[in-house]
């Protein structure tokens, strides 16, 4: 075994308990890194997987990011004259040319495009009132971009072309107005069409605010109800490779200039929350790991303390400072090894744990445990900061101890 | 015969608001088996002389030089590595590693110089110990040894890499007579019988006058530099 490391075996050997103690700070900032990370990652990728699965890639809206100028500011453009309280033109809403534009979409490598109206509807069984989002689809294309049929519980697509009014709930809309299958509702849409549907489906896709709020029902039908015949308002994308979702997005809505959605934009308050709780979750451990990283400062400052005269008497002898250093340094940086092998026991042993966890969520998403993320980036991520912080921390006082000198050591224990 | 380490017109004053002059211009000979004692009182710079001597400390004026070298050109490295190969220090306090057995404490000067295999420094370990009748105790950890033979040790680890040059703090300080004497007949055998060079301060006479040349020091200066009279 080489001298200095011989050594710094020594030291810690002989000072187990204090060794202990530090081993086991590094170990917890590793073990419960490595347990967070599974538990954040997991559940990201999983509402991630899920919003890719259940929602169309992109959508296109009849929307317009900015509101179309008044035909006043387009005559003058530099006029010194303001013209104030002219109200907007009417304007048919609906994606113009859509059939076109479905054609021409379709048409792009790797992307499949479904014409649906999008409309708000109040929904009524009995005595019980609930608003909901209608979608008209069409149940043919609307297989080519969503999982809508994989995540039928009861029912299916195709009944919507052969039933009357077909109407497929959501989950939770279902729960909420307190219908099942084969029970018939009746559908008031803001442009007062009444209209008698039956449940011929329930769908659960885990998200939320999808199985709460979202009903589908025929394209046909939906126009009928919103008083819109011919009329599509949206236009959902789904593409082979899902990393394109944004350029495609961009390109979409310079060609045709209405407002086109990637999942990213659309979920990009969730997206956003992921990024505060990551830099929480960093932050708290990295705060665990820091802690640590005193403790191993204090355990080798003891030693060097307790270890002057060995350090004098070592020096005397012809060590050179950088044999000190190393031996400290050593002794860090073995904290640090041990601490971070046993905090990816740790860490093991916490996912195991967390596992097998079972309860009720409905947040983003309805769950029944938590989803765990298990990659080994996640070992190596928290096993060489709690390496390098234990470095760093034992850097310190390593630097001191090789500075000592020897003569004023020697003259003082005399 | 040329000198094995020479100081010449050395001073070290200790920087500060009040600067204090260890010792000045110190002028020394020492040649190869020569066997010297410094003496004087206390606070005299005897010991300042030796951590000068022994490339401990660096001198504030003056030059020393080992085997020739003017070794106020090298750095803490190399100078390290000087101690490490040619010299061998022995002070009041044994200064053994409290965690290490005998055997390994003896081994440390060795395994860091590394200049022969594990083998060979076990041996050499082995011979030196038994030499200074240490057998016995080879596995013994510092603590549960007496005082002279904690010395011993310390001057077996001294010995690890056959220095040139042997320096000793008083060596005797904390030892009774008998373990002192015990000391000084070691290092006077190892002028003998190899030739090596000893530089020992001590402020007891009856150990001085063993000593084959005194070198005396009165506040940091040089004041008598003579040969032992032989009565033996």
């Amino acid at each position: 075994m080489p001298l200095v490391l011989d050594i710094a075996l020594t030291h810690l050997r002989h000072r187990k308990r204090q060794s202990l103690v530090s081993v086991l700070g590094v170990a917890m900032g590793v073990g419960f890194f490595i347990a967070m990370a599974a538990l954040m990652q997991g559940f990201q990728s999983y509402f991630i997987t899920k919003v890719i699965d259940v929602w169309p890639h992109v959508v296109m809206k009849d929307e317009f990011r900015t509101a179309p100028r008044q035909p006043a500011e387009v005559l003058f453009e530099a006029g010194a004259l303001r013209l104030d309280g002219v109200k907007p033109r009417d304007e048919l809403r609906g994606i113009r040319d859509a059939r076109v534009a479905l054609a021409e979409i379709n048409r792009m490598p790797g992307v499949t495009a479904a014409p649906t109206l999008r409309g708000q509807v109040f929904l009524r069984y009995g005595t019980r009132d609930v608003s909901a989002t209608m979608v008209g689809i069409d149940p043919e294309r609307e297989r080519t971009v969503s999982q809508l049929e994989k995540d039928l519980v009861a029912g299916n697509l195709n009944a919507l072309y052969s039933a009357a009014n077909g109407l497929i709930l959501g989950e939770g809309v279902a729960r909420k107005i307190g219908a099942e299958m084969g029970d018939t509702l009746t559908a008031i849409s803001p442009a007062g069409v009444v209209l008698k549907m039956k449940v011929i489906g329930i769908f659960r896709t885990g998200i939320t605010v999808i199985d709460n709020f979202e009903t589908y029902t025929l394209l046909k039908k939906a126009q009928v109800l919103q008083g819109r015949p011919n009329v599509i308002n949206q236009i959902r994308i789904r593409l082979a490779d899902v990393k394109q979702a944004r350029t495609i997005a961009g390109r979409l809505e310079a060609r045709y200039g209405y407002r086109t959605e990637s999942w990213e934009e659309t979920y990009e308050n969730i997206l956003g929350i992921f990024v505060i709780q990551n830099g929480i979750m960093y932050s708290s451990v990295g705060a665990i790991l820091i802690v640590a990283a005193f403790g191993i400062f204090n355990i080798i400052s003891t030693v060097i303390h307790e270890k002057t005269r060995d350090i004098a008497i070592l020096k005397s002898m012809g060590f050179a400072e950088r044999d000190i250093r190393r031996i400290f340094l050593l002794e860090g940086l073995l904290v640090g090894i041990a601490g971070t092998l046993i905090g990816w026991a740790l860490g093991q042993g916490l996912t195991r744990l967390l596992s097998v966890v079972r309860f009720n969520i409905e947040g983003f998403v309805t769950a029944q445990g938590f989803f765990l993320y298990y990659t080994i980036n996640h070992y190596l991520i928290a096993g060489s900061f709690a390496l390098v912080s234990s470095v760093f921390a034992a850097y310190l006082p390593a630097r001191k101890a090789a500075r000592l000198n020897p003569v004023e050591i020697i003259r003082g224990a005399a | 015969m040329s000198a094995v380490l020479e100081a010449r017109g050395v001073s070290r004053v200790l920087s500060g608001a009040v600067p204090v002059t260890l010792v000045q211009d110190i002028d020394l000979h020492i040649e190869r088996g020569e066997f010297i004692a410094i003496t004087g009182p206390s606070g005299s710079g005897k010991s300042s002389l030796l951590y000068l001597l022994g490339l401990l400390d660096l001198p504030t004026r003056g030059v020393v030089r080992l085997e020739g070298q003017d070794t106020g050109r090298l750095d803490s490295e190399a100078l390290a590595a000087l101690r490490l190969a040619k010299l061998g220090f022995v002070f009041q306090f044994h200064f053994l590693l409290p965690e290490f057995s005998v055997l390994d404490n003896v081994l440390l000067p060795m395994r860091r110089l590394a200049a022969r295999p594990e083998a060979g420094m076990r041996q050499r370990a082995l011979a030196l110990l038994e030499e200074l009748g240490l057998t016995a105790k080879l596995a013994n950890l510092p603590e549960q040894l007496s005082g002279g033979e904690r010395q011993r040790v310390a001057i077996a680890r001294a010995l690890a890499n056959e220095p040139l040059v042997i320096l000793a703090d008083e060596p005797t300080g904390n030892l009774d007579t008998r373990n002192g004497q015990i000391v000084f007949d070691i290092f006077r055998r190892l002028v003998r019988d190899n030739g090596q060079t000893v530089i020992t301060v001590t402020h007891d006479p009856n150990l001085s006058r063993q000593a084959r040349r005194q070198v005396h020091l009165v506040d940091g200066r040089l004041t008598n530099d003579a040969l032992t009279p032989q009565t033996a």
